[in-house]
C-alpha cells in the first residue's frame, strides 16, 4: 500500500544526495566571508526547510483525517511529524556546529532563527507524550490531529515572526528577489534541497510501510488467537 | 569573526556532514531492525498456521 514506488524513489534520493555532496565539495566556491565553514549551510538549511515543511504536511494530513475519519491520514500525519523531529534533531546538531565555527559558541540565545527553531522542535516533542498517553485508538488519532493542526499553523506564524524581526537576525540568503546567493551556490543549494526533500519522502514511505505491516501483523495475530 | 583556516574549518564541516550521515544511518538501522522483527513474527505465524 505505502511501499509503491519506494525502490525508484530510494534510488533517486541516493543519486540526488550524492550529486549534491559532489557539488558542495567540488563545484560551489568557498564563501568570501565565512570561507570553507559555509559548506555546512548546504546540509543545515535544506534540512531545516524540509523539517518545517514536514511539520506543516503533518498538519495538512491531520485536517484530512478529521474531515474523512480515515485513520490512514492520521498515520501519515504522525509519520511526517516523526520524520521532521528526526531531521529537526539534525538541524540543531549541525546548527550548533556551524555556530561554534562561526561565532565561537555552540548556542547563541539572542539569535531569533536558532531559538525559534528550538521552540518549534520542543513544541513537537510534546506530540509523543500526548499521543501515547491516550489508549483509545480513535481518540488518540483525533487528539493528535488537533495538536498537529494547531502546531502546524504555528510553524508559518513563527517563520513570519522571525522575518518581521529581520533587523535583529543574520542576513537572508534566500528571498523573493533571489537573495544573495551567486548562481553556482544557488544551484548547489537547490540540488541539496531536492535531495533532502527526496530523503524525507523516502524515509516517510519506509516508516509508513513498516508501521502498516506491523499493524496488519497485529490484526492477523488477533484473528489467529480468536480462531484458536 | 574572520574566516577560519581550512584545517580548522574542515573539522567542523566534517563534523556536520558526519552528524547528518550518522543520523540517517542510525534511523535506517532502527527501521531495518523493526522490519526484521516483523519478518520474524510473520514466519512464526505461518509456522503456527502450518502446525
Amino acid at each position: 500500500m505505502y511501499s509503491k514506488g519506494l525502490a525508484p524513489l530510494a534510488a533517486a534520493t541516493a543519486v540526488t544526495i550524492t550529486t549534491a555532496f559532489a557539488l558542495v565539495f567540488f563545484y560551489a566556491p568557498n564563501d568570501a566571508d565565512q570561507g570553507f565553514v559555509q559548506k555546512i549551510f548546504y546540509v543545515h538549511v535544506p534540512m531545516a526547510i524540509v523539517a518545517l515543511c514536514g511539520f506543516i504536511a503533518g498538519g495538512l494530513f491531520a485536517i484530512r483525517h478529521l474531515r474523512s475519519g480515515d485513520s490512514s491520514w492520521d498515520l501519515r500525519s504522525y509519520v511526517a511529524i516523526h520524520m521532521s523531529i528526526i531531521l529537526g534533531l539534525g538541524v540543531l546538531v549541525t546548527g550548533a556546529i556551524w555556530a561554534k565555527a562561526s561565532w565561537g559558541h555552540w548556542w547563541v540565545w539572542d539569535e531569533p532563527v536558532l531559538v525559534s527553531f528550538l521552540v518549534v522542535f520542543l513544541l513537537y516533542c510534546v506530540y509523543y507524550p500526548l499521543r501515547f498517553s491516550i489508549e483509545d485508538p480513535s481518540r488518540q488519532a483525533r487528539y493528535s490531529s488537533v495538536f498537529a493542526i494547531a502546531a502546524g499553523a504555528f510553524v508559518p506564524l513563527n517563520f513570519v515572526a522571525v522575518r518581521l524581526a529581520e533587523a535583529y537576525t543574520h542576513p537572508r540568503v534566500l528571498s523573493q528577489t533571489g537573495g544573495d546567493l551567486p548562481g553556482d551556490m544557488r544551484l548547489t543549494f537547490l540540488v541539496s534541497l531536492l535531495g533532502m526533500a527526496l530523503l524525507f519522502v523516502t524515509l516517510w514511505k519506509l516508516e509508513l510501510t513498516a508501521k502498516h505491516a506491523s499493524m496488519q501483523l497485529k490484526r492477523l495475530r488477533n484473528r489467529a488467537r480468536v480462531a484458536a | 569573526m574572520p574566516a577560519l583556516p581550512l584545517d580548522e574549518a574542515g573539522k567542523y564541516v566534517a563534523g556536520a556532514y558526519v552528524a547528518f550521515v550518522a543520523l540517517i544511518l542510525i534511523y535506517v538501522a532502527i527501521i531495518g531492525a523493526k522490519i526484521a522483527r516483523i519478518d520474524r513474527q510473520i514466519a512464526e505465524l505461518v509456522a503456527e498456521d502450518d502446525e
